[in-house]
């Protein structure tokens, strides 16, 4: 090879060695997210008597483990429905976020029904669809009762395919 | 002064590089009134510096962490010397930054000036708009109350529909799994650092090419581009005219009025107001977006429904499809617009319809009111006893009022209830109120036997 050749080759090369090992580490940096895991823990959101039967109430989630700049961000709210005596299953747990997409809906007590304030979706107290643009229900979190305490799975922000 | 320059000149040599740039010909028909519609590319060039200055000034006080973003700019607003100041201009610059890119787009599009040999031009030109949008979402964003959390939480929810990678997608724009502490400062690098920096390289490449291929002439009726145009337009700027001054000066008058305006407007107007702080917990909220996506906010919620999917994949590929395919689809032809009937009615028709759309969205009429506890007027309830009279109640307290008008007044989603029972049989009406519909829910497990008949009592005296 000759030595013009060879020295084109040579800086075109290390241009690309060195804006490989600049760029590299900063993109991995960018994309750090994609290979993080959601949250399995359960946080206790309140004793089951603070839920009365036949009721629908809002409560606030906290982030077990917020970034310590988090703020009020860390703070999410979910729906904690509790069925009348002898209903199945005792507890509902919806996030807030309509299942169209994702504005907080708000509960009406006395109509019964979670109305969304951007789109206009409309869900009745179990969840499902009652009018409006959204094709699913509200989105459902795990829960378990311990002792006397219910314990909710988060935090998430619900997405079609990621609901718990 | 001269000996001066003398020696600068000596050491920098700029003459060789700023004169041919200066200098560079023009067609002489731009020095007429015509060259008006040349100035918007500087225009926008002039809302971007604006936007940079005003920006970086901002960036010295502002906070881009989720505990203190609203607090910080609560500061910049009510406490700082000239805060306020500077972020009117931030916020006037960045309307003036979207509305005159989509003049520009809209000028260039009318006038065939993306044909040959001007295609990369207009690439480049589409990347910024792209650019634009972005930061007039990202900017949304950064005020970080009410409106800009849930403008994000609405933004990373459409990502999440876009099908195969849109988990990811959300996980990206978010930073993590939900929209957190992670989200305002990977938020704030995109708005700062990467996308004005895009957009610097990108403007420094967009002007090269305007002064390298020199800019399009006005069309005229009858002078289709083909191959033999660039030959055409040298002999054009050969008996052209300097761009200093004979089209600067219009250039800088240009600048001198978005300056000027949004100056003005930010001493005047100010900068909109911060809304709520950012406190997801709580539920009771109406998230609107900026004025610039309003419109597309209506199309979201009149969108046939379960369309989502293929709107969302839909609207913004045929964006795309119309800012990266049309240089390579019309490259040659007519460019006057009146030779190009197509191009005017689409122009026209995106431009009005996208207005009607944020008209609409200012209303937003499919939005449930919150009536609950309100009084329905006396022109409705005056004389009613009874059943009626509960009824009336229940129309309230079941939030039939938030969807269904009655006598003027009560939310627009539903049909206007005044004369109900002039069209609708009482079966008719129990039917209805039981089983819904497309946009009403099915109250027959809301409403007891009783309830509906009182509700039915009172609708059956609205004739």
């Amino acid at each position: 090879m000759e030595r013009r050749r060879f020295l084109s080759y040579l800086t075109v090369g290390l241009a690309g060695v060195v804006s490989s090992v600049l760029a590299l580490p900063a993109l991995g940096y960018l994309i750090a997210p994609l290979f993080a895991r959601a949250s399995e823990e359960f946080v206790d959101v309140g004793g089951v008597s603070d839920f009365p039967r036949g009721s629908v109430k809002a409560v606030k989630f906290k982030d077990p483990q917020p970034l310590p700049w988090s703020g009020r961000a860390a703070d999410t709210a979910i729906w904690v429905r509790r069925a009348p005596a002898g209903g199945a299953p005792e507890f509902q747990v919806f996030a807030e976020n309509c299942t169209h997409l994702g504005c907080p809906v708000d509960w009406r007590a006395d109509s019964r029904l979670f109305m969304c304030p951007c789109h206009g979706g409309v869900f009745h107290e179990d969840g499902r669809v009652a009018s409006g643009p959204p094709t699913q229900p509200l989105f459902e979190k795990q829960w378990r009762v311990e002792g006397e305490r219910l314990l909710v799975r988060g935090p998430l922000l619900p997405t079609p395919r990621l609901r718990q | 002064m001269r000996t001066v320059w003398r020696w600068l000149e000596l050491r920098l040599e700029l003459k060789d590089t700023l004169r041919p740039l200066l200098a560079h010909p023009i067609p002489r028909a731009l020095d007429g009134r015509v060259g008006w519609f040349y100035v918007l590319g500087i225009s926008v060039l002039t809302a971007f510096v604006i936007q940079v200055v005003s920006g970086v000034a901002l960036a010295i006080t502002y906070v881009p962490s989720s505990e203190s973003a609203y607090d910080s700019l609560k500061f910049i607003t009510d406490s700082a010397a000239l805060g306020r100041f500077i972020r009117g201009v931030h916020w006037f610059g960045a309307c003036a930054m979207v509305l005159l890119i989509v003049a520009h787009v809209t000028r260039v599009f009318l006038m065939g000036a993306y044909k040959f040999p001007r295609e990369i031009n207009w690439l480049s030109g589409s990347l910024l708009f792209l650019a634009t949008l972005l930061m007039a979402f990202t900017g949304q964003t950064l005020r970080w109350d009410q409106d800009a959390f849930w403008s994000l939480v609405v933004g990373a929810e459409q990502a999440a529909r876009t099908p195969l990678i849109g988990d990811p997608l959300t996980r990206l724009i978010v930073g993590g799994y939900a929209v957190s502490g992670a989200t305002v400062s990977r938020v704030f690098a995109t708005h700062v650092f990467v996308v004005p920096g895009a957009i610097a390289l990108l403007v420094l490449l967009h002007v090269y090419l305007v002064v390298k291929r020199g800019v399009s002439e006005p069309p005229r009726a009858d002078e289709p581009v083909d191959r033999a145009y660039m030959e055409r337009y040298e002999a054009l700027v050969k008996r052209g005219l300097p761009y200093f001054p004979y089209a600067a000066w219009r250039d800088a008058a240009a600048a001198a009025i978005v300056l000027g305006v949004v100056t003005v407007l930010a001493l005047v107007v100010g900068p909109p107001q911060l809304g709520a702080p950012p406190d997801p917990s709580i539920v009771v909220a109406d998230p609107r977006p900026d004025w610039f996506f309003i419109g597309y906010f209506t199309i979201l919620a009149l969108m046939p429904k379960g369309a989502e999917a293929v709107l969302i994949i839909g609207i913004p590929a045929i964006i795309m499809a119309f800012l990266f395919l049309l240089p390579f689809a019309r490259p040659f032809g007519q460019r006057h617009p009146l030779r190009r009937p197509l191009a005017l009615t689409a122009a026209v028709v995106f431009i009005g319809g996208y207005t009607a759309l944020t008209f609409a969205g200012y209303q937003a009429y499919w939005v449930p009111l919150r009536l609950e506890g309100a009084l329905l007027p006396a022109s409705v309830t005056g004389g009613l006893s009874g059943a009626p009279a509960v009824g009336a109640r229940l129309f309230i307290d079941r939030s039939c009022w938030s969807c269904h008008m009655i006598d003027g007044s009560g939310g627009r989603r539903g049909p206007d209830l005044t004369h109900v029972a002039a069209r609708l049989s009482e079966d008719r009406l129990i039917t209805r109120i039981a089983s819904g519909g497309p946009g009403m829910p099915d109250y027959a497990a809301i409403l007891s036997k009783d309830e509906l008949a009182n509700l039915v009592a009172f609708l059956e005296t609205r004739r």
